[in-house]
């Protein structure tokens, strides 16, 4: 069994949401369309014993040149444990506002927590993900920072570190460790 | 003292038979910053809800603003109890992305390190998981052994903990005989240390009762949760990437990938000491097969750091300088994406790379083991008792500054 072949029959499935595929260093990788990325996972799932989730991830292809590459992509890499094949899926996302894809939680659960942190670092959003929330980065934190226009260094702090620092000024009235203070003397 | 000032305390809104609970981030048996919030009816957990990110430092927006060897030292902050294997991974992606070629020399000591990386992160996972559960005579044993490793560590590339011993192409230091003959009395030791561990924690009820049949995982499960490394094996599923896409030397040595058949605690607990028992035999395999010759590639590019430290060097410089010489000498097409993984011992660490002919990664992605399993934490975790928990914090074998990056 090889890649090829499973990528060559995928596309006899899906005809019109396989745009290209490339092979880079050995490993294959189709460009697909966004639509049906459950019903390919499963297929490929079910079909090829793809049963093992490498990877899933995002990218903003921003300042990235190619044929086919949309805005956002979504990287899902499958490997078949008894085959010992692997093969890449590229989802184009086209929306650059409001990206959105189907969630694969229906297929593995620990999918989950992927699509949440792909979610969080780059804004694009799991349809039908049972829990989607922000992971990585605090739950008012604004912007995607994996998004190419997201900046490396920012101007203000988050804001939960200045409410932190409030209260801590806040608390600082009572005093705690008068009343401890030849134990905190050497510090 | 101000007597007036007042502070305003929320009380916690819920079921009013349900009791919540908030574990950690500074709970001691959930091995680093990890938060779980729990809600109990009595002792028994019904929703089990994992907090992570306390530890997130960003490492993918960094890496795209860095150069390809000036991202290695991140690498040694992901999993820190067993650097090493991070550094190997990160090389062995970015030598595949760039097609350069390593010596074989490098390649047996890349297995040498991961092994004893290996070996250093089982010993204290072993340590701190029995600490954990109720079995405390054996974490000083398993720390008396990991304090040779890291000895053997600081006198190979001078640090203990973030090691960065890979460079581009090889390795940063050669061996020396003293650090063989150190290493090949640790080898000649240590099977006997395994059985140390074992009698002292294999007799102890408490600790038979806290991980025979604790937190079963079935191998279809394992799967469905994206399990890997010791914690799908310890279910009978055979899945270990040094061999089923060999990387560094491991094509060329002899190992077996032990497998456990009940997916409970004690079967990884099991699963893990055997591995320790084949790692033993790797090792003793590197020394004897140890090829001579050079420890960086021949068509390396001149990535290494600046010797000493006042020449106005930068690390950014030369390596940007060597990566434009490495396309233009070799004229190599290097636009294109790559996932790389490698076996480290907490599971699968994967390197997602995206290159588009800089000297910078466009996309880096690390797919780190630890996120994973604390994922699987929520399915685990619910119906279980709170002291089963830490057996299954500890049985998952994660660390926190790998899960947030």
């Amino acid at each position: 069994m090889e890649s090829i072949l499973i990528a060559e029959d995928l596309r006899n499935n899906f005809p019109n949401a396989i745009f290209e595929t490339q092979i880079h260093r050995g490993q294959f990788s189709s460009i697909v369309a966004p639509e049906p990325i459950v019903e390919m996972c499963r297929f490929l799932k079910e079909d090829y014993k793809m049963n093992h989730l490498n990877c899933l991830t995002g990218v903003d292809n921003l300042s990235r040149k190619g044929k086919h590459f949309e805005r956002f992509e979504v990287i899902y890499q499958l490997y078949s444990i008894e085959y010992r094949v692997g093969l890449r899926l590229k989802a184009q996302i086209k929306d650059s506002e409001d990206p959105s894809i189907d969630s694969i939680t229906s297929l593995w659960t620990g999918a989950d927590w992927l699509e949440r942190e792909t979610f969080d670092l780059l804004g694009i959003t799991f349809n039908e993900h049972p829990n989607l929330k922000r992971i990585l980065t605090p739950e008012d934190w604004e912007g995607h920072p994996l998004q190419k226009t997201y900046k490396l260094k920012g101007n203000t702090e988050w804001n939960g570190f200045t409410k932190l620092k409030e209260k801590v000024k806040q608390l600082k009235q009572f005093d705690f460790y008068s009343a401890q203070e030849g134990t905190h003397s050497n510090d | 003292m101000t007597e007036s000032a007042t502070i305003n305390v929320p009380v916690a809104q819920g079921n009013e038979d349900k009791y919540k609970l908030k574990m950690g981030p500074q709970h001691p048996a959930t091995h680093g910053v990890l938060r779980v919030d729990l809600e109990l009816d009595g002792e028994t957990i019904t929703d089990c809800d994992p907090k992570v990110g306390y530890l997130h430092r960003g490492f993918e927006k960094l890496a795209e603003h860095r150069t390809y060897a000036q991202n290695l030292v991140l690498t040694d902050r992901l999993d820190y109890m067993a650097a090493m294997a991070n550094n190997v991974g990160y090389c062995e992606a970015v030598e595949k992305l760039l097609d350069i070629q390593v010596s074989n020399r490098a390649r047996f000591l890349r297995v040498m390190v991961c092994e004893m990386a290996r070996l250093a992160s089982h010993l204290l996972w072993l340590a701190t998981h029995a600490l954990d559960i109720g079995a405390m005579t054996v974490f000083l044993y398993a720390f008396r052994e990991r304090e040779t490793l890291m000895e053997i560590f600081a006198e190979l590339c001078g640090s203990r903990l973030t090691n960065t011993y890979t460079c581009l192409g090889g390795v940063r230091q050669d061996v020396t005989h003293e650090i063989m003959r150190k290493l090949d009395n640790f080898i000649n030791e240590f099977p006997a240390c395994i059985e140390e561990y074992e009698t002292l924690i294999d007799t102890n009820r408490i600790w038979l009762k806290r991980t025979i049949g604790v937190a079963p995982v079935s191998a279809e499960m394992g799967l469905d949760l994206c399990l890997t490394g010791a914690s799908l094996r310890g279910s009978g599923v055979d899945y270990d990437i040094r061999k089923h896409v060999p990387y560094a030397a491991y094509d060329q040595i002899d190992f077996e990938v032990p497998l456990g058949e009940t997916g409970d605690t004690y079967a990884r607990y099991r699963c893990r000491m055997e591995e320790m028992r084949q790692s033993n035999y790797i090792l003793r395999q590197c020394i004897e097969k140890m090829p001579p010759g050079a420890i960086v590639g021949e068509d390396a590019p001149d990535l290494v750091m600046p010797t000493t430290p006042r020449k106005k060097v930068t690390a950014d410089t030369s390596a940007r300088q060597g990566l434009i010489k490495l396309i233009e000498d070799r004229d190599v097409y290097m636009e294109g994406d790559i996932y790389v993984a490698t076996e480290v011992p907490k599971g699968e660490l994967g390197f997602y790379f995206i290159s588009d002919c800089k000297g910078k990664p466009y996309r880096m992605h690390i797919r780190s083991p630890s996120f994973i399993h604390i994922g699987a934490l929520e399915t685990l975790g619910k119906g279980v008792m709170v002291a089963d928990l830490i057996a299954i914090i500890g049985t998952l074998d994660v660390v926190l500054g790998e899960c947030d990056r």
